[in-house]
């Protein structure tokens, strides 16, 4: 069961800024989520190596060489604030 | 206008246009025409591009005239909205990217585009793919042409719903825990998710990196194959993209199924199966030992916990991707944000739908710490069980039969309450994807009035083999040419 606390704590960890009225239902949509997946626990996987990846892929290597093309106006123009190719955002240094 | 003059598949509308019965800007008028008098019904477009779709299908023709053209050159299809389209906004069906136009192509687009295919328009989806019925889309659900009051399934919804109804003949879908598969069975179309690394993911809007899949949505397995030609093949863009070598994924499609071993796993036809969707599949199955093929009782229990495992890998694999939308760079901002912390928590709350938001918050805790041994790392050792799971059967058949889904469509908002019975639907599909595997789903029945699916899941890289399977069963029977009936 996850508690209140424990959901507010998640969501500025991801920060998502949730309401107060929000918590209460959300913390029994994910504890129910949870109950479905403690399902897990009945199986004993000691000694089991985690797969992170279906096909265990080895990294291909490339030539040390630039192939990209500067792209930096067409990327500045689906940002929300920029100024002189600098993204703007909120002061942070008073 | 339920009905269409031009052959409805992309091998009908390959071979008019190669005999010049028709060009493609005739075909592309007509579908254009089909989706402005079908669609609001429907609600399987986010966009469409009828002005381009004109202009490419002029050039398909020139191309046609100069003898350059392909066995796609002139067709019309969609792309599900989670593709970047260069200049076209890609939304994910989310708010937080409504306003998002990428800078770039897919490479699935770009390969769709040299074979010669002409986008239309960009289809309806769970945002971020991160749903089963198509209902989280921040522009409303897509409905089911079989029953507008049913959910298309989800994610890929939007493209299922417009195939199903022929407004285009081909779509392309993304599957990460069932997303191709359970829509196109909702729908009664075929659908095909590809081995894990055989289509580039490169300009897919990412929601679990080590699952999510590409793959083509059509009406017939041959027309599934031909486009998978065009998609397939190694992107030095994407690193996970498989460096084998391209194939003709029709050449196998003539072939007989004498000698070909198809397991049944007992988990997937235990006493929780809908009857009246065993019986359905039963018949199919009897179709496919009339062919020539043999069946043999397999077992994969460690697919019983697939969803608990999936549910933990995709939400903490989204937790991380989805991290990349702050308010700063692309995507939605909130307004007169007071401070940087402000700025993201704000942006991001307004930006997600209560779904996306979920699975934000589930792999975040999945991945804290304390609780990392206990969620995170169990579920991918589950993982490898079920991957071993699979190939240890495979070493026995040569592909896997079952159920793409426990029921038939549902009623739209008759599970957007309970998350949990939600995830179930993709109780069939989920453990196929964590192995990494092929499957499609292909029509093969009604109940009620609303079609089954029939899953195949065949081995790694071994696509040709399920869609010959898929396209023998469709010359035997015509559930996939069954069209659904749409108000005028």
């Amino acid at each position: 069961m996850l508690e209140e606390a424990q959901v507010q704590t998640l969501a500025r960890l991801a920060r998502i800024a949730l309401e107060p009225a929000e918590l209460p239902s959300l913390a029994a949509q994910l504890s129910r989520i949870l109950s479905l997946v403690e399902a897990m626990e009945a199986v004993d996987t000691t000694g089991i190596e985690p797969l992170a990846h279906p096909l265990e892929p080895v990294p291909r290597r490339r030539p040390d060489a630039v192939t990209e093309t500067d792209q930096r106006a067409e990327f500045g123009a689906v940002a929300p604030a920029m100024a002189e190719g600098y993204y703007l955002v909120p002061r942070v240094i008073e | 206008m339920s009905t269409t003059n031009y052959p409805q598949t992309v091998a009908g509308m390959s071979a008019g246009l190669a005999q010049g019965t028709f060009s493609s800007r005739e075909l592309v008028t007509d579908c254009l025409a089909r989706i402005a008098h079908h669609d609001p019904a429907l609600n399987s477009f986010i966009t469409v591009v009828a002005e381009q779709a004109l202009a490419h299908a002029d050039a398909a023709d020139a191309r046609r005239r100069a003898g350059q053209a392909g066995p796609l050159t002139g067709i019309p299809y969609a792309n599900k909205d989670i593709f970047c389209t260069k200049g076209v906004r890609t939304s994910c069906a989310s708010r937080m990217l409504d306003n998002f136009v990428a800078p770039y192509d897919a490479t699935v687009v770009t390969r769709l585009a040299e074979a010669g295919m002409v986008m239309v328009g960009k289809t309806n989806m769970d945002e971020f793919a991160m749903g089963s019925s198509n209902e989280t889309s921040y522009y409303g659900p897509c409905r089911n042409p079989w029953d507008t009051s049913c959910v298309p399934g989800g994610s890929s919804g939007g493209s299922a719903s417009a195939v199903a109804a022929r407004l285009v003949p081909f779509a392309t879908g993304t599957d990460t825990g069932g997303s191709i598969r359970l829509p196109a069975a909702y729908c009664g179309i075929s659908g095909l998710k590809p081995t894990y690394g055989r289509i580039s993911r490169y300009g897919m809007v990412a929601f679990a990196s080590s699952l999510d899949q590409a793959g083509p949505m059509a009406l017939t397995a041959e027309d599934m194959a031909l486009t998978l030609n065009a998609m397939c093949g190694v992107d030095p863009r994407d690193g996970t993209s498989a460096d084998v070598a391209t194939e003709d994924f029709a050449r196998d499609l003539g072939e007989p199924l004498q000698g070909l071993r198809i397991g049944l796993p007992a988990e997937f036809f235990d006493a929780s199966l809908n009857p009246a969707i065993a019986t359905t599949l039963q018949a199919a199955i009897r179709t496919l030992e009339q062919l020539g093929a043999r069946c043999v009782d397999i077992q994969l229990p460690t697919t019983r916990h697939a969803v608990p495992a999936y549910y933990i890998i995709a939400s903490a694999e989204c937790s991380s991707n989805l991290s990349r939308y702050d308010g700063v760079r692309f995507g939605h901002r909130c307004e007169a944000p007071r401070d940087l912390t402000d700025l993201y928590t704000r942006s991001r709350a307004e930006g997600f739908g209560a779904e996306v938001r979920r699975r934000i918050l589930m792999g975040t805790y999945a991945l804290s710490t304390g609780y990392y041994d206990a969620y995170y790392a169990k579920a991918q050792q589950l993982r490898r069980l079920i991957r071993d799971d699979f190939l240890r059967a495979f070493a026995d058949v040569d592909v896997i039969v079952g159920p793409t889904a426990p029921s038939t469509a549902f009623g739209v908002g008759q599970k957007t309450a309970d998350p949990v019975e939600m995830y179930l639907s993709d109780i069939y599909t989920t453990a196929v994807n964590l192995a990494g595997l092929p499957g499609l789903s292909i029509p093969a029945g009604f109940v009620d009035g609303l079609p089954v699916g029939l899953q195949m899941i065949g081995r790694h890289f071994d696509e040709a083999t399920l869609l010959k399977v898929a396209h023998r069963f469709q010359l035997e029977t015509d559930w996939h040419q069954h069209a659904p009936t749409l108000k005028d």
